[in-house]
């Protein structure tokens, strides 16, 4: 049986799964960071 | 430890961590999967399948230590009631269900060579599919209720019930016959040949840098969503 198909796919979904997670998060923290700084800037200046 | 359950200080903390994880956790990664992929030598019996164990066997032993994680954040929640508790537990349980469900597909993956089939209801396979219901229903309930405390809490008694669960898949394939092989490593030591060995542990250490660098960016985005949801919640008391 050749086995490269499943080592080629195991890597591929491990990769997508983490990293996948890991680049989504990065978003919405830098997301939901911006906007609460922007959201304390705009209490101070009032 | 309850210092560090400050939000401030917490988030001065993970401002700094959050980076150094992440950086050196991508780093480790790519490390020990370019070395298990090209590097380390094919196993005399499974052959070039082998490879599969270095995705495999770190998102197997993340998905379990998330879950304890999980399981301890919500003890903490229970007993101190530490709203950060809850918030690394919520964050943590979703970082976990991607592991174990990694782990399982890669698995399957790696089954279908070595066994002739991608699934068996054998004891640690079974045990391990439970791990995943159990981080899918602490989701599940942790998001079922208005009142964000009682949530909290309904889902911390199913993480702590669900802590059970380790033992079983842990010493699952001791306690019956199974299909999946017992550890290779040991308290005692490793019957993993050192060529092997070493790119494991290196992914094994960067999928774990992954893994908590993911836990606190998603930490500091639901303290970041309380802040805004503060915001709106004042806005509507002022408007209202």
């Amino acid at each position: 049986m050749m086995q490269t198909p499943f080592i080629v796919a195991s890597y591929a979904i491990a990769i997508t799964g983490v990293l996948g997670l890991f680049a989504v998060s990065y978003v919405q923290m830098r997301r939901a960071e911006r906007q609460a700084a922007a959201l304390r800037k705009e209490r101070r200046g009032q | 430890m309850h210092r560090f359950a400050n939000p401030a200080r917490f988030l001065k903390i993970a401002r700094v961590a959050t980076p150094i994880t992440a950086l050196l956790g991508l780093a480790l990664l790519a490390a020990g999967l370019g070395l298990g992929l090209f590097s380390s030598p094919p196993d005399y019996l499974q052959g070039e399948s082998v490879r599969i164990m270095y995705v495999h066997v770190p998102t197997a032993w993340f998905g379990m230590g998330g879950y304890l994680f999980v399981a301890l954040a919500s003890a903490a929640f229970l007993v101190w009631r530490h709203p950060l508790a809850d918030v690394a537990a919520r964050a943590a349980a979703p970082v976990g269900a991607t592991f174990t469900a990694v782990c399982l597909m890669t698995g399957a993956l790696w089954g279908r060579p070595t066994w002739g089939t991608y699934w068996v209801w054998d004891a640690r396979l079974t045990s391990m599919l439970v791990l995943l219901f159990l981080y899918l229903g602490y989701i599940a309930l942790a998001n079922a209720y208005d009142d964000r405390e009682r949530g909290g809490r309904a889902a911390a008694i199913l993480a702590l019930v669900g802590v059970v669960n380790l033992p079983i898949i842990k010493f699952s394939v001791e306690w019956w016959n199974t299909l999946h092989q017992p550890a290779s490593i040991r308290m005692s030591g490793s019957s993993i040949h050192p060529e092997m060995l070493q790119p494991l542990l290196l992914a094994a250490l960067g999928f774990q840098l992954i893994f908590a660098a993911t836990v606190l960016m998603r930490m500091r985005t639901a303290l970041a969503g309380q802040v805004i949801a503060a915001r709106a919640a004042r806005l509507a008391g002022a408007h209202g």
